[in-house]
């Protein structure tokens, strides 16, 4: 037995063993769960394939729509898994027993953020590997900016994923979160009609909307073949956007509850 | 862990009570939305015993359990764990923790859960090895040695509850708080978990708080908590207790106590 105190942990910092001892489990967690990781993996690519073949006399509609998609796929899925994933946590009693540990709130989230990140990579990959060789996406910039772009977007949807779940009391109400922040975002993003066609409301409204952004980043790597200012802008916007809804996220983390 | 020796109490002191109690309660009151679940209460938790948390369900147990652990919200009053104010940082290796509903990851198995727990308690790659040696010990000490590679979700309810008092086990915690541990097994295995609890307070000095609205458990610990109503009726030994109240059994004593409440209340009304 030991009456001497182990070294204090410091609880708000960041533990690099604890994020990916986090992020192992919840891959290991998936991979008991094959399913889930092939539906992940190739209903982006299926989607691709029927778009293509949906535009099958117009391509150049297939480039722009397809370009969007790429980057709108990993949001939707990760947040959906995200989203599921976590508020299984918090319903089994596994958050509360983490949160009585010595683990950090900072290392739940990242290493969810990690675990799903390494999942969307592959996604992303495969996607968009299929999409610019196999299918003919014809985009100006380098391939590895859609990539990029989509990793920043799947990283924004599990950070969306985590902090809704925060308000879903029933998986049932987790995926009814799914058209309630996803459809709006969808619709305003300029995947549909240009933004700048929309009633001045909804245009107003589509620009504080991060997925916007993605959907422009998107579409600057397919006309453009060099780094413009507004990609950067784009994507600093998507990034930040995930940072600060990680960070909520965190805040809805509660060591103690009623 | 089959070989234990005997079930009941042993009378013997733990090996070496530190001056802190483990637990130290005073004035302690929770509110959980509109009602008070505990209401003023005042105990303290020896050092290297097995206390039981006994009372009728809906009595405040868990509540209380989850006060010590510092998972409960809006504690008022002195609540000290092992010398440090409940939920105190320090003390969240200290302190194991074991809700009712097992809280494992259903799709990971036994050993899987135990790892990923070892490696938030004892992190870093240097310790892998140390890592390995309480997982192993710990499955061995819930006997799930047999079941350490299957699915906890494929597990029975009993089984998968000593998954979650595995988890607790990791890191030898001085205070081990075990909510109902025993619901739900069979007669050999709860007689089991018993010595378990009692060679861990034998061997590695832990303090085990132990609930239970199951009266025939209340003779297997050193000290008793009855609790009734958000209230402690006592706080004894189970000798004591059944002296006190000319009782032969824990459970007559319980019924004693209550009846003997509910009596000077209503002369208090009356008067």
């Amino acid at each position: 037995m030991s009456t001497t105190t182990p070294a204090a942990p410091a609880p708000s910092a960041l533990n690099a063993s604890r994020t990916t001892a986090t992020a192992a489990r919840v891959l290991r967690q998936l991979r008991h769960d094959p399913r889930t990781i092939a539906l992940m993996i190739l209903i982006p690519c299926l989607m691709l394939i029927l778009l293509r073949y949906v535009f099958d006399a117009s391509p150049r509609t297939f480039d722009t729509i397809g370009a969007s998609l790429l980057g709108v796929f990993p949001l939707i899925t990760m947040f959906l898994v995200t989203s599921i994933a976590t508020l299984r946590e918090r319903t089994s009693g596994t958050l509360e027993r983490l949160l009585a540990l010595p683990l950090g709130k900072a290392d739940i989230i990242a290493g969810y953020a990690l675990a799903f990140g390494a999942l969307a990579v592959v996604q992303s990959a495969l996607a968009t590997g299929l999409a610019v060789w196999v299918l003919g996406l014809d985009v100006t910039g380098s391939a590895w900016l859609l990539l990029l772009v989509a990793l920043l977007d799947a990283l924004l949807g599990t950070a969306l994923g985590l902090f809704v779940s925060a308000f879903a009391a029933s998986e049932f109400q987790a995926v009814q979160f799914m058209p309630a922040v996803i459809f709006p975002q969808l619709l305003l993003c300029g995947l549909f009609t240009p933004r700048s066609d929309m009633h001045p409301v909804l245009e107003a409204l589509s620009d504080v909307l991060p997925m916007s952004y993605a959907v422009d980043g998107m579409n600057e790597v397919l006309h453009h073949g060099d780094l413009t200012a507004t990609f950067v802008r784009d994507v600093a916007i998507v990034a930040g956007c995930a940072v600060l809804v990680l960070g909520l996220g965190a805040a809805t983390l509660r060591r103690r509850t009623a | 862990m089959m070989n234990y020796a005997t079930e009941p109490p042993p009378p013997s002191p733990a090996p070496e009570v530190p001056t802190v109690p483990a637990v130290h309660a005073d004035d302690l009151t929770v509110v959980r939305g509109p009602r008070t679940v505990l209401h003023h209460l005042r105990f303290t938790v020896p050092r290297g015993r097995i206390t039981g948390l006994l009372g009728p369900s809906g009595c405040g147990k868990s509540t209380l359990m989850r006060a010590i652990a510092g998972t409960q919200a809006n504690v008022t009053g002195t609540l000290d764990v092992l010398g440090r104010p409940a939920g105190h940082p320090t003390l969240r290796s200290r302190v194991g923790y074991v809700t009712q509903a097992p809280s494992v990851y259903d799709d990971l198995t036994v050993r899987q859960n135990l790892h990923y727990f070892a490696a938030i308690l004892d992190p870093g790659r240097a310790a892998a090895e140390r890592r390995h040696q309480h997982v192993t010990q710990a499955i061995a000490d819930v006997d799930l040695t047999r079941h350490a590679d299957a699915l906890a979700g494929n597990l029975s309810g009993g089984q998968r509850g000593r998954v979650s008092l595995a988890v607790a086990l990791l890191g030898t915690p001085e205070l081990l708080v075990l909510d109902e541990p025993t619901v739900g097994l069979d007669p050999v295995l709860r007689r089991d978990l018993w010595a378990l609890f009692h060679d861990l307070a034998a061997t590695r000095g832990t303090t085990l708080l132990v609930s239970s609205h199951v009266m025939d458990e209340a003779e297997r610990c050193h000290r008793l908590l009855l609790m009734r109503e958000g209230a402690v009726l006592a706080d004894d030994t189970p000798e004591a207790l059944r002296t006190r109240t000319g009782t032969d059994t824990v459970e007559s004593a319980f019924l004693r106590l209550v009846d003997e409440a509910a009596a000077s209340r209503t002369k208090e009304n009356t008067r």
